[in-house]
């Protein structure tokens, strides 16, 4: 909704500038004084120590979901890395030894120096199977080759991080364990 | 022996050494090695407070890693810039470039040289001190021009054209205001100027010559900035538009005298001002007006001030001083140069030939305060 701002004229005081100067002194000196005397209420974080906790939806560095069994979610379909605007996902599929499903990755590689963080590859996948909800932003390393994740570092993950009532998060059906699944889900999974 | 009054480590070499000459070059080694320490040994400290400062308005912590609340911080910053590889643009004159850094240099320690630090901490006292100032204090400007032009670089140019007119500009209106305090004071001899202010706070010349101290105190505080290079009118490196202006092409060691030269100015300029306006190395006393039932306790109380020494004072009103110029630096937004301009010419220059002649007319009819 439009909102007209009524403009007052200066005042003959504010026209000399030489009050508004020394009031923005004073600006200067009440937050100088203020941030001096408890430097602790100011809104900082001394960065290295003390990491900066960002929310569970934003988006960090990648994660690899597993099935119940312990294998990679993936279904090895390519999406996330044809939805990828950086091309930093390498996947490299394989027949899988489950008889419903017919790929598995046997290379799955992000480069986190290519990636742009742009989420895209999680809203492309079909089976929930990538993240970025590992809150860890700041990735450092010695070398480039160490800033490409392989399969088994994205799918290091402690589950204790993650919220346990997220049922998807902790555990996913399929795989060897359907009975687990059929709890879980509440869904009758067809053998083919 | 009175250390008050006499010239004791200069007497003393005078007494123990064999010619006159040799006592000459010995109390001048001492004078320049003084004035150095003077003017180098503050300026770390002060770039520590400058970053506190502005890292606190700012609610920030500001250096914090070395040392005890970052204090070793600028001392890192000197050996590393120190031992940093001096380039020197391809193009650019030599001489002329290794020249530059020097000046202002030179202008600042000359300015520190004449400033009474106490009754008799002064390294020389010409009768005609304040034109001494202002002649030396033009130095700067020659060593900023010669380094843009040096450099072979269009910014660099730019940044020192930009710095010289501002500089020559704002000068013209800071040497009206010491006309005016020499007009007050009656001398052009700094110490002079400082005796004059003698007695409690209402003898300091901002508040001696009544409207007329406290203007031309914020005209000088107003001229001193723009004649420092610093914010709100850094013009010369104005950083969004001029990279870093006329020491864009500087670095190593020649960058770290332009970076000396501008807080050794800062504490000069400082030092003027308290000299000036503020009664120097007096001590603060507090005015009794008369009043008998507090005679004797605002008595009592300015001869425990007077127990510190002169230099105390002098290092106090200095920091104060400075503690402001970073607060101006710190809350008000760059002007574009062709205001800047037009509020020296337009505005700071008519108005110190009226402060002049204001000040005249005051001297004429007594309005001066007792």
């Amino acid at each position: 909704m439009a909102k007209v701002i009524q403009r007052r004229s200066l005042t003959l005081l504010e026209r000399s500038y030489l009050w508004e100067i020394i009031k923005g002194m004073g600006t200067t000196f009440k937050h100088l004084f203020r941030n001096f005397k408890n430097p602790e209420k100011m809104q900082l974080m001394s960065y290295p120590e003390v990491e900066v906790q960002t929310p569970q939806n934003y988006r960090g560095s990648h994660r690899l979901m597993k099935r119940p069994d312990g294998e990679p979610r993936c279904v090895a379909c390519y999406m996330c890395s044809t939805a990828c605007p950086a091309r930093c996902i390498t996947i490299e599929a394989e027949p899988s030894s489950d008889p419903r499903i017919e790929k598995k990755p046997r290379k799955f590689e992000i480069d986190w120096l290519v990636c742009v963080f742009c989420g895209l590859c999680e809203e492309a996948c079909p089976v929930d199977a990538i993240r970025m909800d590992t809150r860890k932003v700041a990735i450092s390393h010695y070398t480039r080759k160490e800033f490409i994740a392989d399969m088994p570092r994205l799918l290091n993950w402690d589950p204790k991080d993650f919220p346990a009532n997220d049922a998807q998060s902790q555990k996913a059906p399929g795989g060897k364990q359907n009975q687990q699944a059929k709890q879980i889900w509440g869904l009758e999974v067809k053998h083919s | 022996m009175d250390l008050s009054t006499t010239n004791f480590i200069g007497d003393l070499v005078r007494e123990y050494s064999p010619y006159s000459w040799v006592a000459s070059i010995v109390n001048g080694v001492i004078a320049i090695v003084a004035i150095m320490a003077v003017g180098v040994g503050p300026s770390p400290m002060l770039i520590w407070w400058e970053r506190k400062v502005a890292a606190f308005t700012q609610a920030r912590l500001g250096p914090m890693r070395v040392g005890p609340w970052g204090l070793l911080q600028t001392v890192c910053d000197v050996i590393k810039l120190l031992f940093k590889e001096l380039i020197t643009p391809h193009g650019a004159d030599k001489l002329l470039f290794f020249l530059a850094p020097a000046l202002p240099l030179t202008g600042s320690f000359l300015v520190l040289a004449v400033i009474p630090w106490d009754h008799n901490l002064q390294v020389a006292n010409p009768g005609m001190g304040v034109p001494f100032i202002i002649a030396v204090s033009s130095l700067g400007i020659l060593g900023t021009l010669l380094a843009g032009w040096s450099s072979n670089n269009k910014f660099s140019l730019l940044g020192a054209l930009r710095c010289g007119a501002q500089m020559i500009s704002y000068e013209v209106s800071l040497s009206l205001i010491m006309l005016f305090v020499v007009l007050m004071s009656g001398s052009a001899d700094v110490r002079e100027i400082v005796l004059s202010q003698q007695g409690n706070v209402t003898d300091w010349w901002i508040i001696k010559a009544p409207f007329l101290g406290i203007a031309a105190f914020v005209m000088y505080m107003i001229s001193a900035t723009a004649e420092l290079n610093r914010g709100p009118f850094d013009m010369s490196e104005a950083e969004q538009e001029l990279t870093a202006g006329f020491h864009t092409e500087y670095s190593s060691t020649a960058f770290a005298m332009f970076f000396l030269a501008e807080y050794i100015n800062m504490v000069a300029t400082s030092a003027l001002a308290s000299v000036f306006f503020l009664g120097g190395f007096l001590p603060f006393a507090f005015p009794d007006f008369g009043f008998a039932p507090i005679v004797g306790v605002v008595a009592s109380i300015n001869g425990a001030l007077a127990i510190l020494p002169g230099f105390f004072w002098m290092a106090g009103k200095i920091l104060f001083l400075i503690t402001l110029f970073m607060f101006f630096r710190w809350t008000y937004p760059r002007p574009r140069v062709d205001q800047l301009m037009s509020l020296e010419w337009k505005f700071l220059l008519p108005a110190n030939l009226i402060l002049l002649g204001l000040g005249a007319v005051f001297i004429a009819f007594g309005l001066i305060l007792p």
